[in-house]
């Protein structure tokens, strides 16, 4: 049997193929949408890191 | 590679039969029913969360559109009208439509809770429940009342839709839910009434079947009599206007006058005219939930330009 690049079920198979992989890229940007919005909807958010926020030492206390 | 081989690929499925599981043309009503709801909703959401919100309600109507494609596969065969279907039509397994319906259901369940609320994602699990399990497992064989019943199903989707944007249930709601729920039985009998041979080879007990053609039209008569005050109360709600308001009294004396001539006739003068009138009244029925839910969109647009 000779191995070829393009077998004949890439043909068949080519409209699952292609569905499955958009309706999936699209569902990956939707939830990519759709946690930018939720983030954003809390608010700004921040905390301590590496550097002293002096803003956020009286809530801290 | 022999030509048996040939064949199968032939009939292998695509994309398409897949998707087709999903009952694209009941997804569409679903999709304009349930944005109706949230666009009239008193609150609004994000965008990205309402195109989320809408998304997932059809898909979770599909996949409940897809497990009644496993079960009744059987009688889909036998009947002219579904006899294409990806399953009986040998393209798709069952057990792959089970499959998807039951994926597809979960995934559109949790992805509705979070991007909505638990409510709006507590009544697409009824809905899918309700359609795949007591509709088509249980009651569609069983009562001739299985189109009321069905039709409560197909009706949810504008609730779930205004309940997503404010997360509870109100009068407004319950009221375009009442439309869709008393308007099915009218809309499907009188469908059964012309397509008379597709049920009763499958044996399903439609009433046209179980009780006779004269009892049917009777029904058809009371839920079009019964449909008429519910859907012109929509109209005297917040999502109601003078445009909804017109419209509706207008559309449902029609449609009662249509009722009416069905139930004034008989078989004879039905085979006569080829059952002119009754498919007459089915067309209309199609235009009729269409209209009401689009006027209600007309007076939400007035109202926003300030027109009204």
């Amino acid at each position: 049997m000779v191995l070829k690049a393009e077998h004949e079920i890439h043909k068949r198979r080519f409209s699952r193929n292609m569905g499955v992989g958009l309706a999936l890229v699209g569902f990956a940007a939707l939830m990519f949408g759709l946690s930018v919005v939720k983030v954003q909807s809390i608010g700004a958010v921040q905390g301590f890191d590496h550097v002293l926020r002096p803003e956020l030492l009286e809530q801290s206390k | 590679m022999t030509d048996a081989n040939l064949t199968d690929f032939d009939n292998e499925a695509g994309f398409g039969d897949y998707f087709a599981l999903l009952k694209p043309r009941v997804m569409s009503l679903v999709v304009f029913t349930a944005l109706v709801g949230m666009l009239v909703a008193p609150t609004t959401l994000h965008p990205i969360e309402a195109l989320s919100a809408i998304l997932f309600i059809a898909i979770g109507a599909g996949a409940s559109g897809a497990l009644n494609m496993w079960w009744d596969a059987d009688i889909d065969a036998v009947m002219a009208r579904t006899s294409k279907r990806s399953v009986p039509a040998g393209k798709v397994q069952p057990g792959e439509a089970l499959a998807i319906g039951l994926a597809l259901s979960v995934m559109s369940v949790i992805m509705l809770a979070l991007a909505t609320n638990w409510l709006a994602a507590g009544l697409l699990a009824f809905t899918i429940f309700f359609y795949a399990v007591i509709y088509t497992m249980w009651l569609k064989r069983w009562t001739p009342q299985n189109i009321v019943i069905g039709g409560a199903a197909g009706a949810f989707p504008p609730m779930i839709g205004w309940v997503a944007v404010t997360g509870s249930i109100s009068v407004e709601s319950v009221l375009m839910f009442a439309l869709i729920l008393m308007w099915t039985p009218p809309h499907f009998w009188a469908l059964a009434l012309f397509l008379r041979k597709d049920y009763d080879n499958a044996g399903v007990p439609m009433l046209t079947v179980t009780h006779g053609r004269r009892i049917t039209r009777n029904h058809i008569m009371i839920y079009t009599v019964l449909l008429a005050p519910v859907a012109v109360g929509l109209g005297l709600t917040s999502v109601g206007g003078p445009v909804y308001l017109a419209g509706a009294i207008l559309m449902n004396l029609w449609f009662v006058k249509g009722a009416f001539e069905i139930w004034r006739r008989d078989e004879d003068m039905a085979e006569a005219d080829k059952y002119k009138t009754e498919k007459a009244f089915f067309k209309f029925s199609i235009f009729y939930l269409f209209l009401h839910f689009g006027l209600i969109l007309v007076d939400l647009t007035l109202r926003g330009l300030g027109v009204l």
